[in-house]
């Protein structure tokens, strides 16, 4: 195994860890700081799969705004500072299975889509931001204007709610 | 193949000006601040205008107790003035003080210093949660609604010198830059400078430590070095969006002689802009929450796009 293989798994291998203690930790802040974790072994992935560009983005949205987005909603709504004894969810047996279950999909559809590809990464510009440009505004530009207007959508759904909150 | 000494060398100047450079902010806050004040500021630390004042202070925080609260989250409590800190540091490693003067020449620089710095306010917010007191956890939350209503304007304005030069590399920013710039990108680097202000928690957009109302928010519990760490890593975020600033609107090292001098030429606009910070802080008075999110949305969010779109008429017709 090389060197970029061991750090590959060893990531992987926190990722996974840590995305389990997202799900089983007893204190909801400790959730959200184990998802800090998981988002960032996942960027490291990407960093060794020569994405590099991906893996800033990752940080930068996933940490940088999504995470102080999750923390911030549970110091709107709950914010509980220590342990909280009632947050396992009565039909967390469904929800593991349905986890499992999504992810030996996703697993056996890789595998059956992608499995015997290799790709040589020592090349260069398989990940950087010009390559990734083009091929997203080239080839995959409908899925990306179709993403945006789904975007969009929630925006003006967002506004509508909070707008009737208001007249009431 | 690498050259080690070559890339030791660079880091060991990376780490030297990250433990250097906060400090003579800071002193030159202490003496600026004092002046505009009609005050004189520390005089007798080190017998020459108490050079040595903060060094003082380092001691004295040493030597304070570590109080730790009882209700206290002791792992998280522990562990946040080190993430508050250590991204300013990386972030360093990308700077380029010359045209071959940065650590670590990463392609997409621009991308990784805006995404490490992102990463530094969760040690604000895991402060705000860890200390189990409620004006630490106001603070957290005005943390939060803070860097989230100016993480935008601050992405987009970077954006826009990357659109401008037609690189994400901070080397390539700077050395596309010419003169024109200061007209031509100058709503970015307003807009840039001043969310940048925001998310580092400078005055006047201090309120999430607001020490008048809420007692230092976030940082209430912490003591000794815990707490000397976040007012570095304040003075750090100082240095480091200084220089951002300059590598990305004011040319970094370009100058006359700019050949022989050019990391003098980043070295004193970083150091001019950082006065700039200073001087903001004694200029204006605190805004209200309120205030600091109608200007986020409503002042430089249309600002930066009509900023976006200036530069793509630019681009495309020269």
């Amino acid at each position: 195994m090389t060197l970029v293989e061991v750090l590959f798994l060893l990531l992987g291998a926190m990722a996974l860890g840590s995305a389990v203690l997202v799900a089983v930790s007893a204190n909801l802040v400790h959730c959200a700081l184990w998802l800090v974790v998981t988002l960032g072994a996942l960027a490291g992935c990407y960093l060794l799969l020569a994405a590099e560009f991906v893996a800033w983005v990752q940080v930068l949205i996933y940490l940088g705004a999504v995470v102080v987005l999750l923390l911030f909603a549970l110091m709107l709504t709950r914010a509980p500072t220590g342990a909280v004894p009632d947050l396992t969810s009565s039909n967390r047996f469904l929800a593991a299975f349905t986890a499992a279950a999504a992810s030996g999909l996703l697993i056996v559809s890789f595998a059956a889509g992608f499995g015997g590809t290799r790709i040589e990464i020592g090349s260069g510009d398989i990940g950087s931001a010009g390559a990734l440009g083009s091929t997203l505004f080239g080839a995959w530009v409908l899925g990306f204007e179709v993403l945006s207007v789904l975007l969009l959508a929630a925006l003006i759904g967002a506004i509508v709610l909070s707008r009737r909150q208001e007249r009431d | 193949m690498i050259d080690w000494w070559d890339l030791a060398l660079r880091l060991g100047v990376v780490l030297v000006a990250f433990l250097v450079l906060p400090l003579l902010v800071g002193q030159l806050e202490h003496k600026a601040m004092a002046h505009m004040q009609s005050r004189v500021g520390p005089m007798y630390a080190g017998g020459f205008h108490g050079w040595a004042q903060l060094i003082a202070d380092g001691v004295k925080f040493v030597q304070k107790e570590d109080v730790l609260p009882t209700a206290a989250d002791r792992h998280v409590f522990r562990l946040a003035p080190a993430v508050a800190l250590l991204p300013y540091l990386i972030v360093l490693v990308v700077i380029p003080i010359a045209p071959d003067g940065a650590a670590s020449s990463l392609d997409v620089s621009l991308f990784f210093a805006l995404a490490v710095m992102s990463v530094g306010v969760l040690g604000s917010l895991m402060a705000g949660w860890a200390s189990a007191n409620k004006f630490s956890l106001l603070g957290g939350l005005r943390v939060a609604a803070q860097l989230m209503s100016y993480e935008l304007p601050f992405v987009l304005a970077a954006v826009s010198a990357a659109m401008a030069a037609g690189t994400l590399s901070l080397t390539g920013i700077a050395a596309a830059w010419n003169p024109w710039w200061l007209l031509w990108q100058l709503p970015a680097m307003v807009v840039f400078f001043i969310a940048g202000l925001a998310e580092l928690q400078r005055p006047p957009f201090d309120m999430p430590v607001a020490d008048a109302e809420i007692i230092f928010g976030p940082y209430t519990e912490y003591t000794g070095i815990r707490f000397a760490l976040f007012l570095l890593a304040e003075y750090a975020g100082i240095v480091v969006l200084a220089a951002l600033t300059t590598v990305l609107f004011l040319g970094g090292w370009q100058g006359p002689w700019s050949d022989q001098l050019g990391w003098l030429w980043t070295l004193l606009k970083t150091g001019a802009v950082s006065f700039l910070v200073i001087w903001l802080r004694v200029a204006y008075p605190r805004m209200r929450e309120d205030q600091l999110q109608s200007l986020a949305w409503k002042g430089l969010v249309p600002l930066v796009l009509l900023q976006l779109v200036i530069t793509t008429v630019g681009v495309l017709a020269l």
